[in-house]
This record gives C-alpha cells, sequence and structure tokens, in this order.
C-alpha cells in the first residue's frame, strides 16, 4: 500500500457475524420472550413435551444469547474495528483470512450443537458453562483463533500505538480464555470408567463448595468479560466515531481500564453471600463489587461526556440516542449490581427475580443496545448503502426502551415482594406465608415483563428487518461516510 | 508508562493476564482443601440415586429450585437446618441453583414422601394447587440410564477417592457399595424396586418388574436422598 492511499478493508467475515447477531438474537430472544409467557401462564410449559418446559428452554435461553447473539455481534465488531483502528486490512494476509472464516464457521457449528445438546438435556448444569466436554473443546479451538485473528492484526498493523478498543478485545480474550478453562476442568467418565456409559457425560473435577466458588468466579466474570468488556471496546470506538468527537479523558480511559481489570474478579464472591464459602471471601466480594463503581462508572461517564457541547445531535442522530441510552443503563446496571452485593440487600434479593431484573436491564439496555448501534454504524460501510428507514429506527428505539422499563421495574417489585414475604413472621413467631402464596402474588408482575419482553422483542425484528431491507434496498452511497451514518428518512 | 505499554503488544497482554489473575489466586486457593472435607455421616451417592440426579440435572431442576439453606431463622424454620460446606463434599457438580422459583429442596428427603413426589412430578398442581412448575409426565416412559451412572461413580472412587465400599462409621459394614458393574446395576434394580412398591402408577411398577428403572424412580431415590 502506497502511504495515503486508502486501505481497503475486507468485510466478509464481519457480515457472516452480523448475520449470525441477528439470527442468534431472534432465537434467544424469542425463547426469552417464551420463558417469561410460560412463569406468566404455566399451562404453556407442555405444549411440545419434554422439549418445551421452562426448565429445559431457559439453558437454551441465556447461551442463546450470552454466546449466540452477543458473541456474535462482538466478533462482527473486532473484524471490523480490528482492521480499521490497527489500519492494516484482512485482505493483506491470506493466513489471518483463512482463520477468520475458520472462526466464524467453527463458532456457528458450535452454536448449532449447543442448541441440540440442550434440547436433549444434555447438560454439566453449571451456569452459562452448561456444554459437556466434547463442545468445550470446540469452543476452545475458536477462542484460541480469534486471538490468533487479535494478535495476528496487531502483528502486522500500521498503527503504532494500540486504541482504546483493543486492549479491551485483548483484556476480554485473555480473561475469557482463564476462567473457561478453569471452570470446565471435568473428567469425561466413560474413558476414565473403562468404558461404561455415555461417552459424552464428564463429571466436574470440583465438588460441593470449590465448584460453587470456581463456578461464580467464572459465571460472573466471564459474562462481565463477554456482556463488559468488549462491549466498552465498541463504544470507545462507534461513539466517538459516531459523533465525532474525541473521547473525552485519556486518563480517565486508563484508569477506568486497569481498575476494571484488576477489581472485576474479585466480585464473583458476591454470588456466594451466606452460602457455606469462608465469610472472609463473602466480605470480599460485596466490599470489591461496591468498589468496582469507580472504574464502571468511569467508562461511562467518559462517554457521556465525550458528548459534551454536542448534546444535540441527540434529537438529529438515532444512532447516538442508542449509545447514550446503554451507557446510562450501563451506569443504572452497575450501581444496581454492587447494592445487590451488600450483605443485607443480598438476603431479600438473593434468590429472587431481582436477579433476572438486574441482569436484564444491563442486557437489554446496555448490551443489545450497544450491539445493535455498532451494526447499524458498520451497515452502511460495509454494504454502500444507506439505513433503510429512520422512523422505523425511531419507533424500535422508544418500543424497546419502554420495554425495558417495564421489565425491570416489575422485576423489582416482584424481588423485592417475594423477598419480604420468605422472611415474614406473624406476632406468634410464624412464618406468615407457605411457599406457594409468594409464587401466586407475583402473576400479575410475570404478566408485565412478559409484555415488555415482547415489546423489545418486537423492536428487535424491526432492527432485522431494516438491516435486511439496507442490505438490500437502502440506497447506494457513492462515499463511505465519514461521521453520522447516512439515514433514509 | 503506559505510553510505552500501549505499543508493546506482548507486554501489554502479560500485564493484563497479571491484573486479572490476581483475584483468582486470592480467593479461590486458600481454603480449597478445608472446604471440601466431609461432614461426619455424609455419605456418597448410590448408582440409583446418581441416575437420579443426572435426570435432575437434565431436566434443569436446579433452575428453579436452590439447594442451598441460609443460615437466617426464615429459612431455617422453612427447610431445615443451614448448609454446611462438608455436606456437599460429594456433589459434582454443585446443585445450589440462583433462583428460587420454587423451594429449596436440600433437605426435601425430610419432608416429603415418594408418592408426594410421584403426584408432584405427573401433575405439579394436584399437590400444590397455583403452583407454576411444569408437568414432566415424559420422567414415567424414560428409562434412566444407570451405565452412566456406574460410570460415574466408579470414575469419582478411582479418580478423587470418594469413598465407596468403605467403612465410614466404623461399625464394621460398608456404608456405599459399588463393587464391580453386574453387583452395582442389581443393587440399584433392587433399591427401584423398593421405591416403585410405595408407587402407583402400574406402568412404572411393570417396569422395574421387569428390570427397567424409568426416569422418575431414579429420581425419587435422589430426592429422598436430600436429608
Amino acid at each position: 500500500m502506497q502511504n495515503g492511499a486508502r486501505i481497503e478493508y475486507d468485510y466478509s467475515v464481519a457480515k457472516a457475524f452480523t448475520f449470525a447477531t441477528i439470527l442468534f438474537g431472534i432465537i434467544g430472544m424469542t425463547i426469552g420472550v417464551v420463558l417469561a409467557f410460560q412463569l406468566a401462564f404455566p399451562g404453556l410449559n407442555n405444549l411440545a413435551g419434554e422439549y418445551g418446559t421452562f426448565s429445559r428452554l431457559r439453558p437454551l435461553h441465556t447461551n442463546g444469547v450470552a454466546f449466540g447473539f452477543t458473541l456474535s455481534g462482538i466478533f462482527a465488531s473486532w473484524y471490523y474495528i480490528g482492521q480499521r483502528v490497527l489500519k492494516v486490512s484482512l485482505k493483506e494476509s491470506p493466513f489471518l483470512m483463512t482463520i477468520a472464516k475458520l472462526h466464524f464457521v467453527l463458532y456457528f457449528i458450535t452454536i448449532l450443537l449447543a442448541v441440540v445438546t440442550l434440547f436433549m438435556g444434555i447438560t454439566t448444569s453449571k451456569e452459562y458453562a452448561e456444554l459437556e466436554w466434547p463442545i468445550d473443546l470446540l469452543v476452545v479451538v475458536w477462542w484460541v483463533l480469534w486471538g490468533i485473528s487479535i494478535f495476528g492484526l496487531i502483528g502486522i498493523r500500521r498503527e503504532r500505538t494500540l486504541y482504546i478498543s483493543i486492549w479491551y478485545f485483548i483484556a476480554s480474550f485473555i480473561t475469557v480464555a482463564m476462567l473457561y478453562l478453569f471452570n470446565n476442568m471435568e473428567v469425561p467418565t466413560y474413558f476414565a470408567s473403562g468404558g461404561y456409559g455415555s461417552w459424552i457425560h464428564s463429571v466436574s473435577m470440583y465438588s460441593g463448595t470449590n465448584d460453587a466458588l470456581v463456578q461464580w468466579w467464572y459465571g460472573h466474570n466471564a459474562v462481565g468479560f463477554v456482556f463488559t468488556v468488549p462491549i466498552i471496546a465498541m463504544i470507545y470506538y462507534f461513539l466517538p466515531k459516531e459523533s465525532g468527537q474525541n473521547v473525552y479523558s485519556y486518563k480517565l480511559s486508563i484508569l477506568a481500564f486497569w481498575g476494571l481489570l484488576f477489581v472485576y474478579l474479585w466480585a464473583g464472591g458476591h454470588h456466594l453471600i451466606y452460602s457455606t464459602v469462608p465469610d472472609w471471601m463473602q466480605t470480599m466480594g460485596s466490599v470489591m463489587s461496591v468498589v468496582l463503581i469507580l472504574p464502571s462508572w468511569g467508562s461511562a461517564i467518559n462517554m457521556l461526556l465525550t458528548m459534551k457541547g454536542e448534546w444535540q445531535q441527540l434529537q438529529t442522530n438515532t444512532l447516538i440516542k442508542f449509545m447514550i441510552l446503554a451507557s446510562t443503563f450501563y451506569m443504572l446496571s452497575t450501581i444496581e449490581g454492587p447494592i445487590q452485593s451488600i450483605k443485607s440487600v443480598n438476603a431479600i434479593a438473593h434468590f429472587t427475580d431481582w436477579i433476572p431484573g438486574h441482569v436484564h436491564d444491563g442486557v437489554l439496555g446496555w448490551l443489545v443496545f450497544m450491539i445493535m448501534a455498532a451494526l447499524y454504524h458498520m451497515a452502511p460501510r460495509m454494504y454502500g448503502r444507506e439505513i433503510y428507514s429512520k422512523s422505523l429506527m425511531d419507533t424500535q428505539f422508544w418500543l424497546q426502551t419502554t420495554g425495558i422499563v417495564l421489565y425491570f421495574t416489575s422485576m423489582w417489585i416482584a424481588g423485592i415482594t417475594q423477598g419480604m414475604m420468605w422472611r415474614a413472621y406473624d406476632e406468634y413467631g410464624s412464618l406468615v406465608y407457605s411457599f406457594i402464596d409468594t409464587v401466586t402474588v407475583l402473576q400479575p408482575y410475570y404478566t408485565i415483563r412478559a409484555v415488555g419482553g415482547l415489546m423489545y422483542l418486537i423492536g428487535f425484528f424491526m432492527f432485522a428487518y431494516n438491516m435486511y431491507k439496507t442490505a438490500t434496498a437502502g440506497r447506494i452511497l457513492d462515499k463511505e461516510p465519514v461521521n453520522a451514518t447516512p439515514v433514509a428518512a | 508508562m503506559f505510553h510505552w505499554l500501549e505499543q508493546r503488544p506482548f507486554f501489554f497482554a502479560v500485564l493484563v493476564f497479571v491484573f486479572v489473575s490476581f483475584a483468582g489466586i486470592i480467593e479461590v486457593i486458600p481454603d480449597f482443601a478445608k472446604q471440601s472435607r466431609p461432614t461426619v455421616g455424609t455419605k456418597p451417592y448410590s448408582v440409583l440415586e446418581l441416575a437420579g440426579r443426572h435426570v435432575y440435572i437434565k431436566d434443569s431442576c436446579n433452575a428453579c429450585h436452590s439447594q442451598l439453606i441460609r443460615p437466617f431463622k426464615s429459612e431455617t424454620d422453612r427447610y431445615g437446618m443451614y448448609s454446611l460446606s462438608g455436606e456437599y463434599a460429594y456433589d459434582r457438580p454443585f446443585l445450589w441453583g440462583s433462583k428460587r422459583t420454587g423451594p429449596d429442596l436440600m433437605r426435601v428427603g425430610n419432608y416429603r414422601t415418594t408418592d408426594w413426589h410421584e403426584n408432584h412430578m405427573m401433575n405439579p398442581a394436584s399437590v400444590v394447587p397455583g403452583t407454576v412448575m411444569p408437568a414432566y409426565p415424559h420422567q414415567f416412559d424414560n428409562i434412566a440410564d444407570l451405565d452412566t451412572a456406574y460410570a460415574e461413580a466408579l470414575t469419582v472412587k478411582n479418580v478423587f477417592n470418594t469413598p465407596y465400599d468403605q467403612d465410614l462409621d466404623g461399625d464394621g459394614q460398608i456404608d456405599v457399595k459399588l463393587g464391580n458393574y453386574e453387583d452395582a446395576i442389581a443393587a440399584a434394580k433392587e433399591e427401584a424396586k423398593a421405591i416403585a412398591a410405595d408407587m402407583k402408577n402400574q406402568k412404572v411398577k411393570d417396569a422395574v418388574a421387569n428390570g427397567q428403572v424409568p426416569e422418575i424412580v431414579a429420581l425419587i431415590a435422589y430426592l429422598n436422598s436430600l436429608k
């Protein structure tokens, strides 16, 4: 490449992952809405025999959304952002191109295998690590391929300094690899017993309390390093790019990054408060969760201040609206989590619907919004076409925002109601409510949540349709937009 | 310093690893050995109970039921003595759960019977009106996988020294017998007969009489063992 000439980036892999993001998003979120309605109307459980029950579908929902939708979105962004901030095209390296394509194919096969095995009830039962050992091995293979792709592109980069987004991608890669390997240590029983029973079955290396400790050290942090860290990588690229503003503070970026890495991993302990792990670990998990507010808010505030003096863009640019709402929900979710980690609050919140409520305001508000914004930003540059419809985008935004509000408010009320009812005593010192009383009281909240979820899902279908129309029927652009993404009226 | 670092991906990655390793080393490792020491009286699962545990996992009962009684009066009044670390020493994986859509099951064997569980799995509303739990009629038809349960018992015995075929309480008797494959499967089927005797579903009774163990029988064996 001559100096000053434009680099021709290759988006084939980014496009493939974009497709996967939308596909798995639809599948994962649809199952989520089905689950929500099943809790409100239990008759819906046995429509498909053993394959349609809440319990069988729940791991499918979490895996579908976490590892189907979210990871696809992250990989799509990586194969877009990586080339751009490192100033190098995938086209220049046939080796890295092959790795990237293999990465996509193996990843896609894994998710399909995950869906099939989870439907069949083949699961290790450890949350977000349900897949059995042969699929775990496959995951390790394509995770390594992603690593080769990251460090390979870095190796042939033209831009000497690594942009903030790259820091976060590296952190996500290394941390998830470490957590995943340790938590999934298991012994396949067929081989260890000399050939008895099912070959796919395995038994965990750790038992009881230790298993729980390793699992939540993984469970909290792997999700964090999939749901938070790469999403920060995305907002650090897309928000300044879309708004044409510089990141507010470089120092704050550094502080928030290293602070997050150091503090985050401790927080897993807050899943084990009042369990049988030693008290000092519970306290550690609790305290560090509160400390975690600082680096989390550091990034979020850095993003909000990036818009300093440019707030009018919120009125004109729907994508900025998506990203600012995402940052705001990140702040909400990262103040809510620490509150739930305080021991006295945890005593009421743990095991109740406030917890899925917390997860979902983070996931629906922060992560899915940011991923959709990223794909909207990428689409015109990848397909050379204008976004198909602004009014669809606006409608989607408000529909989904309303959906989130219904979701988290109903779950807050449901969770606190249930937690308080479990511990209610009458004047004679007996429990006031039987367990079933604390279940039936939640029905209205479950219904509201299901409606909120449905609104969100409809919004996601609008997104999918808008993306499809953009790729196939959007007005063709004669040159790549610099900042604000062009959208048809 | 960071200007230097952000131009050197290798050192950058190493530093990231150091930063994220800290918590694991300090928080996870120190009490590892102590926490896996069994409480007096804790026994490994029989092959039938393990097969039932696999059914529990297969149908993700842990998605809605916890097995962890917290040290609050409201919980010990409702479910029994709070949980101790050593009681889980033979639980691979742990099944604490993270959400109580239904009640805790840590000590369900103390206050529910075979008959109750049979009704509950066939039609939950028949014993708990207003419940949101799905029915699990397929557990009455599917046959439990005793071979895999045996494979797991043998694996944990050989790899993790789980005390099968040992006298744990010093009364001269073996507490949980595993033996060889034939012995173990035969023993599991005997155990299944005792449970089926307390059940009323004729199909299940016939299957057990014919030497087959439906999933529901194994699951009930497991639930009855939770004490």
